[in-house]
């Protein structure tokens, strides 16, 4: 039990914890009686202030891990590296965004649950044990559906807050539930333990039941088919910071856990990383990769996320709700990728196509990240423009959008930049987050399933682009209801042209962010 | 070989004076005159020189360019004596029908400026030795004769219009698909290539490896409806008495005296050198359409009124003549004898298509004289007794009448002797049947001249004036044209009569 | 350096995107300037490259751990579609002067989406030819849906998504490709000379040929190109006919058949007389052809008629294609040339002179007006246009549909019969648009017709008498002259058929 090595391991953790606490003194104890506006500007800046110092702590702290007897429970470095600091950047833009909001007078309460919220996603990226993961879907998930009702005005946001934690809570009691299975057949709770004592005792039903049960659960977390159910209501209840916050930073947090779970149980007999080397304990003790069917239950779950979500999109009338479902299909997308890491099957492969497989793996893995990051940039300032117009016209109806562009062009460009993005038309870095995600899952493998898996992705994508464009028509082309100028705040505006500067820019250079993600990894 | 592109010059003044004539508002029949005078001078320039610069398989003025190499086509012109003498026709035929037309009052830089265009074609067409080249123009003349009907037409213009276009562009695809599988089998688009190819059999053999055997069939068959339709050979002239009635009369002259003899020139050029061998085998049924044409149209003309569509379908019984010969050409191993009544058939024809050509135009002269003397009229019952008011008009359009007849001394007579003189032997049966058009024609015309000239003066022809004095100028030429060809026919067919000989010599049936 | 054409022209897009409103005159003459400077480049690369092959203009790592590049280049076929595009640029430009409605913002999509054109056929790697031909949709849809007429709204959003969908074919296709090639390259070389096996060939040509000719307007995924020409303003129909429709086209040749040239191999079977993808599509390409000419003749809008012309048209082209021989191909090539050109002046004058003047399309009303009269001008350009679109000797079509039927029977002589009659039918289409659009006969001759005028239509402005004779020059010049164009791309055909990309 070495502390030292756990404070280190979680510093950026309790770097936000503290800057958590600080707000929440700050506000409550100084600015009692200054305006709501500043009380806003001093807590997002302060929080803003402590997920850059979570940030320096994660450069600072970068080591092999924390272990426990052993077995390895909260890993460093890598893609697990990478969301982390994605989550800390997410939530820095969202804090950004709530400078000109006016949903709750409990600012400093808001953002130390913000920031509380982020803490549960950092732990939740770097956990290999499922205790630990455990705990820390539960920080962020408390979090969240306190994050949820926090607009005490609105109906809505109590009906989705209690939608969520109703749904949420049923479906952290299947997740536990599954893990107690896991626990219950192999006797541990790591990760990659769980998989030698299954490579060595074999499958059996029971697996595939607590399996099931783990799926539902995650699934929740991303809000995947047929676990979804909560999405549409609480994107469209939660204030928006909330939602920006729900619809990207818990999704990065979650699927760098479904790589977690990937990487450990989906591919080869079991291994991991130590430094740069992936270490193979299958290989190595010449046991073939038992576990199948796995893979395709998520395969199943991308599916019908994608299929469900792209459609349900295409009715909807309120933007909300339109991208609540546009984030169930993306959720899918990336569902397709984590189900397709690359597969090691013993004997009969050989070494070079074992290399190949290794390299895929981590292309794969890179592509899923790629994708997710870019995907809550995106949705954050999505979410933004979403704000500004709601907050101007009162109601977050479609036709709220109507002559947009001559309200505020400025806005209405953000907004086709980031609409066109989620739809991935190129040059922009929707697009080159989706090709990069189906050129890794046909690289690994080229058979008649991934590819006719691709092409219904491919083809779901291009019936995105009529949902989308449902709202670029009303800011462009139909004409105007109400013609008065909306006015942003300027910081939000900057975040925003800020976002869509990136989106652009990602997308015309895709190599910087693929750069930057290769810079976790250890140099090897 | 001639290095002065004389008949490039050709072809473009005319094209040079439509733009002209465009710009030029009220005195664009000035300038039309002009233009036509010039082309005429250059035109019986190419007839008297032609033969002292021979080129390639005795044409003369040949000019060859490569122009799309892949596709076998070039720029080659070049005259004989046949092209030569179309040549002149055409220049006479414009520089009348500008002459006619001196009461254009819509519009009359857009008509002249079209006639010259129409005129360019027709010195294209007949100057072209290259498919490519003699299509664009066969093609190119189409549009002016459509545009010249269908705006300074006659009441019933449109439907008249539309179906000239509709037959001629059917026609002209027949012609392009067979000339393209032409093309496929032996990759040239070149006349005198082809003819030779074809002189030797060369061509019925390539056309059979490349497309099949019963090809070479379908492709005479088709290049026959193109031209077919043109001339026009029964059945396929339903269109010409619409469009010669409704078109102004000045058109009707280009129309008659030019642009069907465009027609009877491909079968000439084309038809009988590549497909020879075919038309022998379907003789008797081409033969049958011919002496239909003849006696149809002669029977059809005398059963109209409307002196316009008296001579529109007198110009089908005289063509149909020119058709009668053409079929006859095709005798398969021909004797001395055949080999001579050949080639009288064949001096017959071309002289019959100078003539006609003359003489119908002449004759369309007249009706428009007549019909602007009397606001309009041009039914045959509307005239009578006008000899008396206007003895010089009816005595110089009783000579053109006489010759359209084909009385002997006038130039009519040559053409028909001609062809019954070559058709005889050859055909007896078909030719004997013709006669009957002779009759009948005769019929005609005289009927004509006794219900318009004699008889007793019509109410309103009283003041029916006679010829001025520039008119009588401008007519003079024409009718001395008649008489001196009539009266002195060697002074073409001497000119003529080698080419006859050349074609004949390698036509192979 | 022929790149310069599209970064002039999404540099022009940007500018005027960020001119102020309500300074139309501005924006139009910058918009003239960029299209200008781009057709100038255009003519300047085509006269250089002359007898030369391939030339590459750029050639940067982009996303070197996938093995895409940034790769422009052009040989023959490009630059003779490079110079199609800065013609069709420039007299949309011109006939666009008279919009007055977001003026800045009308010329940004055009100008964003000449760029976007320029940038495929430029493009030697197949992802960044994607990027570009992807590129190419939004400002489609937004010219179309803002600016457009009838039923502008739904005409756009059907575009956007058949082209959408087209290219989600062709990114499978791509990403399959990609992949079964070994995941090492993306351009055009290497994936042409990757081996792929006949098999994954077989597969994938028709996907990725289907993906690419949907927006070309093949039968029977066409449907979306009448309505949506019809919709849009009349410099985006232009652009649309003239030159997008020869996007897919491009990438049927450039990468269906340069790259999966055993995809047209024979099946060993044959199904209902079809024995190969070639003999499936080029039954497509005939269909279209007289589908889109007997359609087009039953037409009572002026400008359906011209856009199912484009129908038929575009059948040529694909019929040249899959006849996959020398003439028959660079046939297809030079009529996507002039069909451009012709395309762009029919619907210059339906659109911009006839319509905006008389503000109706329809021929039966069209036919009391008396046009050829009040608007002598658009008479006879429609007339000589016409002329040209039925393929009269003189005029560029002529000589791109003569190679086309003869590399035809070289191969199926029954293509040829059936393209006769799309030939004849396309003759009476036009004839009968032009007879009652301007020439009907119900009205009283000339001297006839009453001394009190009708209304007067507003007067031929100089952008449209220019644009007129541009077009019409350059269709003339070529088909008086082919040389010019035939020279160009006979080379850069012979070189694709005989390997793969050259």
């Amino acid at each position: 039990m070495n502390y030292a090595d756990l404070f280190r391991v979680t510093l950026p953790e309790t770097a936000l914890e503290v800057a958590a606490l600080i707000v929440l003194i700050v506000d409550l104890g100084f600015l009692r009686k200054a305006a709501l506006k500043v009380r806003v500007a001093v807590a997002a800046l302060l929080g803003v202030a402590g997920c850059g110092a979570a940030f320096l702590a994660l450069w600072a702290s970068a080591g092999s891990g924390y272990n426990f007897d052993e077995a390895l429970i909260l890993a460093q470095g890598g893609y697990i590296a990478a969301a982390q600091a994605g989550i800390l950047v997410l939530t820095a833009l969202t804090l950004l965004l709530l400078i000109d909001s006016d949903f709750t007078r409990h600012v400093g309460e808001f953002v130390a649950v913000v920031l509380m919220a982020a803490s549960g996603g950092l732990l939740v990226a770097a956990a290999q044990d499922l205790l630990v993961i455990f705990v820390g879907l539960e920080l962020l998930s408390l979090s969240l559906y306190v994050m949820t009702a926090f607009a005490k005005a609105s109906a809505k946001s109590a009906e989705a807050a209690l939608k969520y934690y109703l749904f949420g809570g049923m479906s952290a009691a299947f997740l536990l539930f599954g893990f107690s299975y896991f626990y219950g057949l192999t006797g541990s709770t790591n990760l990659r333990d769980i998989q030698n004592a299954i490579v060595m005792q074999g499958t059996s039903p029971l697996l595939y039941v607590a399996w099931i049960l783990v799926v539902a659960g995650l699934g929740f977390k991303v809000a995947a088919v047929p676990f979804h159910l909560w999405a549409p209501d609480t994107y469209e209840g939660a204030p928006a910071p909330a939602a920006a916050f729900i619809a990207s930073v818990s999704k990065v947090a979650s699927f760098a856990l479904l790589l977690t779970f990937g990487m450990n149980w989906l591919t080869f007999g079991g291994g991991q990383w130590v430094g740069s080397n992936y270490s193979f304990y299958g290989l190595v003790h010449g046991i073939e990769q038992v576990w199948t069917g796995l893979a395709e239950i998520l395969l199943f779950v991308a599916a019908l996320s994608m299929v469900v979500g792209n459609l349900a999109a295409l009715a909807q009338t309120s933007i909300r709700r339109l991208l609540a479902y546009s984030a169930i299909a993306h959720a899918g997308y990336m569902l397709l990728g984590v189900s397709t890491l690359p597969h090691y099957s013993g004997q009969s492969a050989s070494w070079s196509s074992l290399m190949h497989s290794v390299n895929q793996l981590s292309v794969t893995q890179d592509a899923v990240l790629y994708y997710i990051l870019t995907y809550g940039l995106t949705t954050i300032g999505a979410f933004g423009v979403v704000s500004v117009v709601e907050r101007a016209t009162g109601s977050d109806r479609l036709d709220s959008f109507l002559g947009l562009h001559k309200r505020n062009p400025l806005l209405a460009a953000v907004l086709l930049v980031l609409f066109l993005s989620l739809a991935g038309i190129p040059p922009l870095v929707g697009f080159w987050a989706k090709f990069n995600l189906f050129a890794a899952v046909l690289g690994v493998s080229a058979g008649p399933v991934p590819f006719a898996l691709v092409a219904l992705a491919v083809a779901m994508s291009a019936v995105s682009l009529y949902y989308y464009l449902q709202v670029l028509k009303r800011a462009y082309v139909m004409p105007a209801i109400d013609e008065t100028p909306i006015k942003a705040h300027p910081v939000t505006m900057a975040v925003l042209l800020f976002i869509a500067a990136a989106v652009v820019i990602l997308g015309c250079f895709p190599a910087l962010l693929q750069n930057w993600i290769q810079s976790f990894y250890p140099i090897s | 070989m001639n290095e002065f592109p004389i008949l490039t010059l050709l072809t473009v003044l005319p094209l040079v004076g439509a733009a002209v004539a465009l710009m030029a508002g009220k005195h664009a029949r000035n300038v039309a005159l002009v233009s036509a005078l010039a082309s005429l001078a250059l035109a019986l320039l190419v007839w008297t020189e032609w033969s002292r610069f021979p080129g390639i398989g005795g044409y003369g003025f040949v000019e060859q360019h490569a122009w799309v190499s892949s596709l076998g086509i070039e720029y080659h012109l070049g005259v004989d004596g046949l092209s030569a003498l179309m040549l002149v026709l055409s220049a006479i035929v414009t520089l009348m029908s500008v002459d006619a037309a001196n009461r254009v009052h819509h519009n009359p830089g857009l008509y002249f400026g079209l006639v010259l265009v129409l005129e360019a074609g027709l010195f294209g067409s007949f100057t072209a030795l290259n498919f490519f080249h003699w299509f664009l123009f066969w093609e190119l003349s189409l549009i002016p004769a459509f545009f010249l009907i269908k705006l300074w037409g006659g009441a019933r213009r449109g439907p008249a219009a539309t179906q000239f276009f509709v037959y001629t562009m059917a026609g002209s695809v027949a012609l392009l698909i067979a000339f393209l599988a032409v093309f496929v089998a032996t990759n040239s688009m070149d006349f005198w290539h082809l003819t030779l190819l074809a002189s030797t059999g060369e061509l019925e053999q390539l056309v059979a490896s490349h497309l099949g055997p019963h090809a070479m069939l379908w492709l005479a068959i088709a290049v026959l409806a193109g031209f077919a339709v043109k001339v026009p050979m029964f059945p396929f002239h339903t269109w010409l008495p619409a469009a010669y009635a409704e078109a102004p009369s000045p058109v009707t002259m280009l129309l008659t005296g030019a642009m069907s003899k465009m027609g009877v020139y491909g079968l000439l050029r084309i038809a009988l050198p590549l497909f020879g061998a075919q038309i022998t085998q379907i003789r008797t049924p081409l033969l049958v359409l011919a002496v239909s044409t003849v006696v149809m149209g002669a029977w059809a003309a005398a059963a109209q009124k409307d002196l316009k569509r008296i001579f529109a379908y007198s110009s089908v019984n005289h063509l149909g003549y020119c058709l009668l010969a053409i079929f006859t050409l095709a005798v398969p191993a021909a004797g001395a004898a055949s080999q001579a009544s050949q080639a009288f058939a064949l001096n017959g024809v071309i002289l019959q298509m100078f003539n006609h050509g003359i003489t119908a135009a002449a004759l369309f002269w007249f009706v428009a004289m007549m019909q602007q003397r009397t606001g309009g009229h041009r039914g045959i019952d509307q005239f009578g007794g006008l000899r008396k008011p206007a003895p010089v008009l009816a005595g110089l359009m009783g000579i053109a009448l006489f010759s359209s007849l084909g009385l002997p001394g006038l130039n009519g007579f040559v053409g028909e002797f001609l062809i019954f003189r070559g058709v005889f032997p050859l055909v007896w049966v078909a030719a004997t049947v013709s006669v009957l058009g002779l009759l009948v024609t005769a019929v005609v015309i005289l009927t004509v001249i006794q219900k318009v000239f004699w008889g007793p003066l019509a109410n309103h022809c009283e003041n029916f004036p006679d010829l001025q004095h520039n008119e009588r100028l401008a007519l003079a030429p024409v009718i001395a044209l008649m008489l001196l060809v009539g009266l002195v026919p060697s002074l073409i067919v001497d000119s003529i009569n080698p080419t006859v000989l050349n074609l004949l010599a390698h036509w192979r049936f | 350096m022929l790149a310069w054409t599209i970064y002039l022209s999404f540099a022009g897009a940007l500018a005027q995107a960020l001119l102020p409103k309500g300074r139309a005159a501005l924006s139009r003459w910058l918009a003239l300037a960029v299209a200008v400077a781009g057709l100038a480049v255009a003519v300047t690369g085509f006269v250089s490259g002359m007898g030369q092959g391939r030339v590459t203009f750029v050639d940067l790592p982009w996303v070197p751990s996938m093995g895409i590049h940034f790769l422009l280049a052009a040989d023959g076929i490009s630059r003779v579609l490079v110079l199609l595009t800065g013609l069709a640029a420039v007299a949309g430009v011109l006939f666009s002067w008279n919009i007055e409605l977001r003026t800045n913002e009308f010329f940004a999509f055009f100008l964003a989406l000449i760029g976007g054109v320029y940038g495929v056929f430029l493009s030697f790697d197949l992802f960044l030819l994607f990027v570009f031909y992807e590129i190419a949709i939004v400002p489609k849809y937004f010219l179309i849906a803002i600016w457009g007429s009838t039923r502008r709204e739904y005409a756009a959003m059907k575009l956007a998504i058949y082209s959408f969908a087209g290219s989600a074919m062709v990114l499978i296709g791509l990403l399959a490709a990609y992949s079964t090639a070994g995941s090492h390259s993306t351009t055009l070389d290497a994936l042409a000379h990757a081996g792929l096996p006949v098999s994954f060939q077989m597969g994938c040509f028709p996907l990725v040929f289907l993906g690419f000719a949907i927006l070309a307007g093949m039968w029977p995924f066409h449907t979306w190109a009448p309505t949506g020409h019809v919709a849009a303003p009349t410099a985006a129909s232009m652009l649309l006919a003239g030159v997008v429709m020869k996007l897919g086209a491009y990438g049927c040749l450039r990468v269906g058949i340069a790259l999966f040239p055993h995809g047209l191999d024979p099946w060993g079977l044959s199904l209902l007389g079809l024995g190969s993808w070639r003999d499936v599509f080029a039954l497509l390409a005939v269909i279209g052809i007289v589908y889109g000419a007997l359609v087009a003749l039953a037409q009572t809008d002026f400008k359906f008629v011209i856009g199912y012309s484009s129908v038929s048209h575009m059948g040529f082209v694909l019929l040249g294609l899959m006849t996959l021989n020398q003439i028959g191909v660079t046939g297809a090539v030079l009529q996507m040339f002039s069909h451009g050109i012709i395309a762009g002046l029919l619907f210059a004058i339906v659109g911009r002179i006839v319509y905006d003047r008389t503000h109706t399309r329809q021929l039966a009303e069209l036919e009391t007006m008396h046009l050829s009269k009040r608007l002598p001008f658009a008479a006879g350009a429609f007339a000589v246009a016409g002329m040209a679109s039925m393929g009269l000797p003189g005029f560029s079509g002529f000589v791109a549909e003569l190679q086309v039927l003869i590399g035809a029977w070289k191969v199926n002589p029954w293509w040829v019969a059936a393209s006769g009659i799309g030939i004849i039918v396309g003759v009476a289409y036009t004839w009968r648009a032009l007879q009652k659009a301007f020439f009907a006969d119900a009205l009283p001759t000339p001297d006839e017709h009453p001394k009190t005028g009708w209304p007067k239509f507003e007067p031929i402005s100089w952008p449209e008498v220019t644009g007129v004779a541009l077009l019409t020059g350059v269709s003339l010049a070529v088909g008086l002259y082919p040389k010019i164009l035939l020279d160009t791309i006979e080379p850069a055909v012979k070189a694709l058929l005989a390997g793969g990309v050259q």
